[in-house]
Formats: C-alpha cells, sequence, structure tokens
C-alpha cells in the first residue's frame, strides 16, 4: 500500500520498515489499511514508550502504602483513614506548541480523565510549564495561550490548580513544555481498575460525538520533532490538535464517579491518545479478553467518516465503561440525568481455545469485518528499542569550565532583583481553592489541601504536593540533576511539614534517535533511582515525552519531578515562606559538618546567577549527600509537623534555598512578608548564588531550641542573623529595601504580559 | 430548629458541597437542589452557588434561567424567602430578574482568584442582618465575569434605596461604584461576587465569610416580608 506521493502507507502512518513486517508476522498475513493504522497508533512512542521502556525498569516502584504502580492509568497510595490517593503526571508539549489554548487545555481534560477512571474524584492540578525568553512576542502569544487555556479548562471543570512552576530558557523557544499533574482521591473500595471482564458484558462510549479531530496526535505530534518537514509544517499539524469543552467534561465526571458509586460498572477506561483504539485494545487486555467493536454504532460528529478516523480519533471527553447488560438500563438512566450520551459500541468476547483474545472491528454487529487483530499484540508486543546512547564528546571539557571565576559583581543587590519574579500573575487566572481544601496555594514551597471531598471518610490528615525540575542542572549532568530534583521535592514537601509517600515523572526530553539523549535518559533514570532509593521513594507513575527539538535541536534534559506528602494532622496551617519580626534566622545545611565548616567550596555551576547573569552554563555541580540529606528532610518535616498538629511549633517562616541561592531565598521571605532582615557572614558572591542542595533557611523566634535540636538530629546549620526593618541587608554584599525588592517581585510577569490582548479561546 | 437550606445545583456548577459543607458548620442542614425539579417546598432558604451552570454557554446565567426550578425559585422570592446568589449564582440571578444589572467581564479581561476585602454597606438585608455597615471582611473572589454593571438610573436607584449590600475596598474587576453586592427592592434576594464558604475556616486563612452565611441563617429562621407559603 502506498499514499498519493507515492510513500508507502505505513510509513506514511509513523511505522518503520521492520515495525510493518513485524506487524505482518504477528496476523500471519499483510495488514489492512485498518489494521495497520492500529498498530501504528499503539505503536507509537507517545503509547508504547518504546525507546524508554528498557530504562523505566530501573526505577524502584514498591512500598507497602503502594496500591496500584506504574502502568495503570494512575499510581494510587493507601492514604490511611480508608482513603486512597491517585496522581499521574503527563506533557501536552507538542499540542501546546502548535495550539497553546486548546492543548493546554485539552491536557487538563486528558489528565482528569485518567484520574477518574481509577474512581478517584479530581482534587488538584499542578502545572509545570516552560517557555523560551518572555521578552519575545512569540513567547508571550505561547504563555498567554496555554495559561488562558489552563484556566478556561481547569476553572470550568470544577478543579482547582494548586501549583506549578514556571521556567524560561531559550532551549524551550519552539518546544514549550505544558506538564500537568492530577491528583484524585477516593474511598479504598471505589478502586477501579481500566480492564474488561465477563464475556457477554457490554462496551459502553460515554460522552462527546466522535469527530475528526486529534486523528493520529499521538503518532504524527507527540512522536516527531517540529521542523525539517516543510516550511509550515506546525501549521499543517494544527488538525491533530483536539479541541476540549470543559463543560462535557464536567457532567462526564460526575456521572462516572455516580456509576462507580452506584457499582454499575465492571471496568471503565479513559479514551485518550489513540482513542477508541487504545481503550478497547488496553480493556480486552488487561482482562484476559477479546471484544468487538461495532464502529458503526460510534456516534459521530461529522459524516463520511470512515473506520479508522473512528478507532484512532482523539476527540475530547469521552470514557469506556464494561457494563452487564442488565445493569444498561440504569446507565442509561444516569446518563441521561447529567446529559450525557451512551452507546453501546461493544461486545466482550471468549479468547479462541488457548489464544490471547481478538480485538474485531465490524461494521455492524454481525456485518463485515474491517479489522481483526490479537487485542494484547497492540498494546504489549510493541517493540523495545535498546537505542544507542553516547556521552556527549564536549562533556568533560564542560565540567572543567567551573564559573568560580566569572567576574564577581560589585553590587549583588542588582543581581538579586534581577532575579525575583512572583508566579501570582499566573495563578491568579487558576481557581486554586474550590472544595475548600487549600491551607497553602500555590507560590509557597508546596501546596497543603485537607484530605476530605464529597463522599470520603472524615480524616484530619492534609496532602502535600509539589512539582520540581532543574534543567539547567540536567543539561550539565542529568543524573546529579535529576537525583538533585528528586531531592529538592522531597525537601519541599517537608518544608509544610509532610512526609513523601510517592514519586511521579514527567521526563522531557529530545530527540531519543540522537544517542545524547538516550544517555541523557538513562543518566536521568539512574539519578532519580539512586535518590528515591536514598530517600525510600516509590516512584509510582511516569509519562515520557520524547522528539522535543525543533530544527535538529533537542531542549534540555527536563525531567520534571511531581511529588506527594502526607501530614498526619492537618490543624493549622502550615508558617509557609514568611518572616515575623524580631526572629533569628537559621539555615539548616546538610552540607555543614558538624563543626560548621563548609565540607566543599559553593559552586555556582547551573545557578541561575551564573546562567541569567553571566551565559555560562558549565562546571561540575555543587554535591549531594543523599544520606544527609535524609536528615535535614526528615528533621524538617519532624519541627513543621509539631505546629501543624496544633502544637507550639519552632518555625514561624521557612523556604528552601532553591533557584537563585540564598540571595533570591532571603529575598522572597522578605518581599512575602513585607518584612526586613539582616544577615551576615555571606563570604561572597559564590556563597550568596550557589544553588548547592540540602538547605532551608528557618525564622524562629526559638533558635536556641531550634539549633540544640538540630545538633541532636545531626544536621548541620549557621546562624544567619535576625529579622526586622524595611531592608534587606545580607553584609557586605546586599543592601536593599523591602519595597524595592517587593516592586521588582511583583512587576516582573505583569511588566511583561499584561499589556497583551488575551489569546481567541477559538 | 436548625434552619433547612435549598442548595440549587444546574449541570456545570461546582461550589454546591462547599456551600453545604460552610453552612453545616454553622449548625444548617442543607441539601441539593437539581435544577430540573419544580419545587422548592420545605426550604427555609435558598442558595445558588458557584460554578458554571449549563457550562456558561452564550454567557453565565443565560441557559440556567430556563431551568425549571428557577420558577419555584422566583415563587419562593416572591413570597419573601431569602435567596442568596454567589458568584455564579448572582449571574443566574440577574439573568432571571431577581436581581437588577449583569456581570460583564473583568476590567483587564483574566480571570481572577484572590482574596480581597469588602465593605458591608448595609446591615438590612438577609446576608447581612446583624452585621454593622463598615464592618471589612476578607472573602476570596473567582470570576471571569464579575465586573457588575447597571445603567445610570438603576444605579442612582441602588444607591437612594440603600440596595448596594456590598463594596470592593480596592476594585479588582473594574465593577461599577466598586459593587460587590446587591439585594432586591424587599431585601430578601442578595447576589454578591466573592464566595464566603471560602473563608469559613481558619485553615483556609479567613473566618470572615461566616458572619454573612450566619446572617442567612438567622434570616431564614425569622424571614423578612411575606410569610414563606
Amino acid at each position: 500500500m502506498v499514499t498519493r506521493s507515492g510513500q508507502p502507507l505505513h510509513r506514511a502512518l509513523g511505522l518503520t520498515d521492520g515495525e510493518r513486517d513485524e506487524v505482518e508476522a504477528i496476523l500471519g498475513r499483510p495488514p489492512n489499511h485498518l489494521e495497520l493504522a492500529l498498530f501504528a497508533v499503539m505503536w507509537s512512542e507517545h503509547c508504547s514508550y518504546k525507546s524508554s521502556r528498557v530504562h523505566l525498569k530501573r526505577l524502584p516502584t514498591e512500598a507497602p502504602h503502594v496500591l496500584v504502580g506504574p502502568g495503570e492509568n494512575a499510581g494510587v497510595i493507601d492514604a490511611g483513614d480508608g482513603i486512597a490517593v491517585a496522581i499521574r503526571i503527563e506533557s501536552h508539549n507538542h499540542p501546546s506548541a502548535i495550539e497553546p489554548y486548546q492543548g493546554a487545555a485539552t491536557g487538563v481534560g486528558g489528565i482528569l480523565r485518567d484520574i477518574f477512571t481509577m474512581g478517584a474524584r479530581p482534587i488538584a492540578v499542578m502545572d509545570p510549564l516552560f517557555f523560551g525568553d518572555p521578552t519575545e512576542g512569540r513567547q508571550q502569544w505561547l504563555i498567554e495561550g496555554v495559561v488562558s487555556g489552563i484556566s478556561g479548562y481547569g476553572n470550568s471543570v470544577g478543579v482547582p490548580t494548586v501549583g506549578g512552576e514556571l521556567t524560561f530558557d531559550p532551549c524551550y523557544a519552539q518546544n514549550p513544555l505544558v506538564n500537568v499533574l492530577c491528583m484524585g482521591v477516593l474511598p479504598v473500595e471505589r478502586l477501579v481498575l481500566g480492564q474488561a471482564s465477563g464475556v457477554g458484558n457490554l462496551a459502553v462510549l460515554l460522552g462527546s460525538a466522535t469527530g475528526r479531530d486529534g486523528i493520529g496526535g499521538v503518532s504524527v505530534l507527540a512522536s516527531a520533532g517540529f521542523g525539517g518537514d516543510g516550511d509550515d509544517a506546525a501549521s499543517a499539524k494544527r488538525p491533530s490538535v483536539q479541541v476540549g469543552d470543559p463543560y462535557e467534561e464536567k457532567r462526564l465526571i460526575e456521572a462516572c464517579l455516580e456509576l462507580l458509586d452506584a457499582k454499575l460498572v465492571v471496568g471503565i477506561q479513559d479514551l485518550g491518545g489513540a482513542g477508541l483504539v487504545c481503550a478497547t485494545s488496553e480493556t480486552a487486555a488487561r482482562g484476559g479478553v477479546g471484544m468487538d467493536v461495532d464502529v458503526s454504532a460510534v456516534p459521530r460528529r461529522e459524516p463520511g467518516m470512515v473506520g479508522y478516523e473512528v478507532m484512532t480519533s482523539e476527540s475530547q471527553e469521552r470514557m469506556l465503561a464494561i457494563v452487564t447488560p442488565e445493569d444498561l438500563g440504569r446507565v442509561e438512566e444516569v446518563c441521561r440525568r447529567w446529559e450525557v450520551r451512551c452507546a453501546v459500541v461493544g461486545k466482550v468476547t471468549e479468547p479462541p481455545d488457548g489464544e490471547p483474545g481478538r480485538l474485531r472491528i465490524l461494521d455492524g454487529f454481525g456485518g463485515d469485518v474491517l479489522g481483526d487483530v490479537p487485542a494484547a499484540a497492540l498494546s504489549e508486543d510493541a517493540p523495545l528499542y535498546h537505542r544507542p546512547m553516547a556521552r556527549p564528546t564536549d562533556y568533560e571539557a564542560r565540567a572543567a569550565d567551573d564559573p568560580g571565576a566569572l567576574a564577581a559583581p560589585d553590587d549583588c543587590g542588582p543581581d538579586v532583583l534581577s532575579l525575583l519574579s512572583d508566579p501570582s500573575w499566573v495563578y491568579r487566572q487558576y481557581d486554586h481553592q474550590l472544595f475548600l481544601n487549600t491551607a497553602e496555594g500555590p507560590g509557597g514551597d508546596a501546596a497543603v489541601l485537607r484530605l476530605a471531598a464529597p463522599g470520603l471518610p472524615a480524616s484530619m490528615r492534609g496532602l502535600a504536593l509539589t512539582t520540581d525540575s532543574n534543567p539547567t542542572w540536567c543539561a550539565i549532568d542529568p543524573r546529579a540533576g535529576t537525583a538533585a530534583t528528586v531531592a529538592e521535592a522531597a525537601l519541599n514537601i517537608a518544608c509544610v511539614g509532610a512526609t513523601t509517600k510517592a514519586i511521579v515523572n514527567c521526563l522531557n526530553f529530545g530527540n531519543p534517535e540522537h544517542p545524547e539523549v538516550m544517555w541523557q535518559l538513562s543518566e536521568a533514570i539512574d539519578g532519580m533511582s539512586e535518590a528515591c532509593l536514598a530517600l525510600g521513594l516509590p516512584v509510582i507513575g511516569g509519562n515520557v515525552s520524547l522528539y522535543n527539538e525543533s530544527f535538529g535541536v533537542d531542549i534540555d534534559p527536563t525531567p520534571v519531578i511531581g511529588a506527594l506528602g502526607l501530614i498526619e494532622v492537618l490543624s493549622v496551617r502550615p508558617p509557609g515562606v514568611t518572616l515575623v519580626a524580631d526572629a533569628a534566622l537559621v539555615l539548616l545545611d546538610a552540607s555543614v559538618g558538624a563543626s560548621g565548616d563548609r565540607r566543599s567550596p559553593p559552586s555556582l555551576a547551573g545557578s541561575r546567577w551564573a546562567v541569567e547573569r553571566r551565559g555560562h552554563r558549565s562546571g561540575t555541580l555543587p554535591p549531594l549527600d543523599l544520606m544527609g540529606h535524609r536528615r535535614l528532610v526528615e528533621f524538617v518535616s519532624a519541627v513543621v509537623t509539631e505546629g501543624v498538629a496544633g502544637g507550639d511549633g519552632l518555625v514561624d517562616g521557612i523556604h528552601d534555598v532553591s533557584g537563585g541561592g540564598l540571595g533570591v531565598a532571603l529575598a522572597e521571605l522578605s518581599v512575602r512578608s513585607g518584612i526586613g532582615l539582616q544577615v551576615s557572614g555571606v563570604g561572597d558572591h559564590r556563597d550568596l548564588f550557589t544553588e548547592a542542595p540540602s538547605r532551608v533557611v528557618v525564622c524562629t523566634t526559638r533558635r536556641t531550641e531550634l539549633i540544640s535540636r538540630a545538633a541532636e538530629a545531626g544536621v548541620g546549620f549557621r546562624v544567619l542573623g535576625t529579622t526586622g526593618g524595611d531592608r534587606i541587608v545580607v553584609g557586605g554584599l546586599v543592601d536593599l529595601s523591602v519595597a524595592e525588592a517587593g516592586a521588582a517581585w511583583r512587576n516582573r510577569l505583569p511588566s511583561l504580559l499584561d499589556e497583551l490582548a488575551p489569546a481567541s479561546t477559538d | 430548629m436548625a434552619a433547612r437550606v435549598g442548595v440549587v445545583i444546574f449541570p456545570g456548577t461546582n461550589c454546591e458541597h462547599d456551600a453545604i459543607l460552610a453552612l453545616e458548620r454553622l449548625g444548617a442542614s442543607a441539601d441539593l437542589v437539581w435544577h430540573g425539579d419544580t419545587s422548592v417546598d420545605g426550604y427555609d432558604a435558598l442558595v445558588l452557588p458557584g460554578g458554571f451552570a449549563h457550562g456558561d454557554y452564550l454567557r453565565p446565567g443565560a441557559i440556567a434561567r430556563f431551568s425549571p426550578v428557577m420558577e419555584a425559585v422566583g415563587r419562593f422570592a416572591d413570597s419573601g424567602g431569602p435567596v442568596v446568589g454567589i458568584c455564579n449564582g448572582f449571574q443566574v440571578l440577574c439573568e432571571v430578574g431577581l436581581l437588577p444589572g449583569a456581570l460583564q467581564k473583568n476590567r483587564g479581561l483574566r480571570f481572577l482568584c484572590a482574596t480581597v476585602t469588602v465593605r458591608v454597606e448595609t446591615e438590612d438585608s438577609v446576608l447581612t442582618a446583624g452585621v454593622p455597615a463598615g464592618t471589612e471582611l476578607r472573602i476570596p473572589i473567582n470570576h471571569f465575569e464579575g465586573n457588575f454593571t447597571c445603567d445610570a438610573d438603576t444605579l442612582a436607584t441602588l444607591r437612594t434605596e440603600d440596595r448596594v449590600v456590598l463594596r470592593y475596598v480596592d476594585n479588582p474587576n473594574g465593577s461599577v461604584d466598586d459593587i460587590a453586592g446587591v439585594c432586591n427592592q424587599a431585601r430578601n434576594v442578595v447576589g454578591l461576587m466573592p464566595h464566603p464558604e471560602r473563608a469559613s475556616d481558619p485553615l483556609l486563612g479567613s473566618v470572615d465569610g461566616n458572619a454573612l452565611l450566619g446572617a442567612l441563617l438567622a434570616s431564614a429562621d425569622s424571614p423578612v416580608g411575606a410569610p414563606v407559603s
């Protein structure tokens, strides 16, 4: 089969010649067009993880409280009190690059469906976003569109967006990253898995009618880079972006949760990438059964659609429920009430003797067979690639190029100001309070939520949630950078008094056919694995987004880590990133020995100061002592949680030291509280701007007690100074007024983005 | 006896459970009333909570006004029953004509979720009975279309009749005359953009909304105007 342009059909669909031959071997005959299309979408990089699976196996995934690990629609942990928490993270990078509003909006919609597929009510979303230089018009258009898309969809569908990240770096100019994390809660006994069972049961398609939007989204968009195949490749791919309708999704959520509560479904699966073919083949494969799908029964949005279009469409807001024939009437009744369309489109079938179940695509039950493949072959027999890996040839030269010798600023104050940015321009556009759970919203070290939702058993517990990334570090050393990112996430969770229970990850990388990119991916996975093992954290889910390249240039390796923490008793808001006047400032620092000496000189490698003020992106990252870090994390969590539980807390304000180093951490504490500070003993600009890990600034009115507790726990510390007044003073380096710093912090994003007309939503 | 509050839900409403939680913490009993229902008998007060009724298609509240329950809400209001519309509920009450004016897109054309300070302007409404005029409250807003507008005559009437219930201290959305909430002539129907239920628990950072919700429950026990039939 060839296309009109003479290209073999399988290549036009994204399959290699070898993959096409493999399909023929599985079927024992040449595939027809429809069958080839099914394999093309299911064996796409996006759906099959064919380049990354061999590496992902090295991650630790188990812990006693893990109920569901990687491979399902979402990871699930037991949070106690009869409540389970589901969490997942995904990317919607390529669609957002092409059409920022709909790309971001449907990213939110898709991940919500993954969560309620597990039987959970989605209660929080977070959005880590990465763009190019925000002073450029095109980047501003992308930022505006993506933020409006998340706001427009998330607010309307009724799930609060409680945090995220905003990173600017030129490497994302052509290839912005839009990741989205969602967390949901459920009574443990409602946990459902996406599988079909019971021969004769019905597959019922719920939600929107099926159109031509998003056909081949996973294979056309998500599994190839941009540029190089025509002048206007991005425009040509626009029809592959789906269009979202949050009102449809809201009714779908309520209808599905009601069906699950009433125990009217035996299995349920969302329709995301690869649409109906993915949902039907995966539910059948997991249940060890077959399925007949009648394409003529699928409600359509437009006439003239052919079988492969119906099967691979990525139209949004659809779910597939497996229902017994006896319950169909009651299912239809619930759907009618919520104004959700439902149609029987398939039947669970008995596998042939001793063989795996078949996925048969029919034109009417009992009508023509349009396609017939083993269901499991689509998901489980996907190719597995050990792609070549190579360390970049300039790796050692770059490691030796240390930024320590860069010219020191005469006055560090202006450099501190230039590194301040208040993200509230973004999160004020997100409903972050719905459900009355948000004790600590966006902008802090981690969000804190009550563990509560309609229909859940009562609980005093709280949840903490953060996403973290450090692509600059990962570009220098993907292994150490990723380990440091995991460490930072765990420390952020500790800063709000919680204990990290699970990690999810979204691995955004370049083209896996570049050996350097595969090396980065492999190293990042090893770094994550090392940190998770040392800190005792299971990885319960993840997503891999490859081909983030434009015109042959890959993005910096960008592993995003989502961390989920638990608070045993949440009765008082955590102190947060703030100061009280007339208190002491103490730096808890795992890199300081018991004698108070630093174990290593402060490295500026990978720091925002070196990159943004000096354009320097090389060197050797500051070391991370994972055992020392673990002691710090446990100590911080313990002292903060005493106050959060309603006790007499030692901590009046707290902030981890990360991007921008100690200088930015101190300034942020000051501008958020409006209170000044006086710090001494910071040696030079390297000490001020190094982003050495495992450090936390604590504001306390009980300095002596905090210090003695730290010493007992084997956690290093330095007394930095005191709070009060209206100036930010770091002896010999910085002297700024709080008002001036506050204005720089607050005005950064509005001054760039508020002149714009809002993005159109159509 | 605890006041019994009906919380009216349309497809797309999303603050219904929050309203129930906040009201129940204050001692009320509260149930959901489906938009397709034609009766609100048995309730002492009604709340139309926030969200996106019918997806806010066409414009907020434009379709919800045709939901069957709205006729019953109208009869309940006409007979003096306390009715409060929060955010999207305010928009619905304006569309159905129980309150004057309309809510257009925010100045700045962005969605706004933030805690603001509002001032109680009159003690004479079902939502502010017993809360002295001049009281300042910290309460979150959460809207894209919260910019209250009305013609000059209506504004003059609202002022003369003391029907501006709440004003923003620092106007976030461009509302005419800083208006955050208004009531009808009988003072038993109130609409406001801020979400008092989001300021109902110290964990959320403010409990100022309880003053308003508490006043509503007190009003439900001794309704103004004609007795509820």
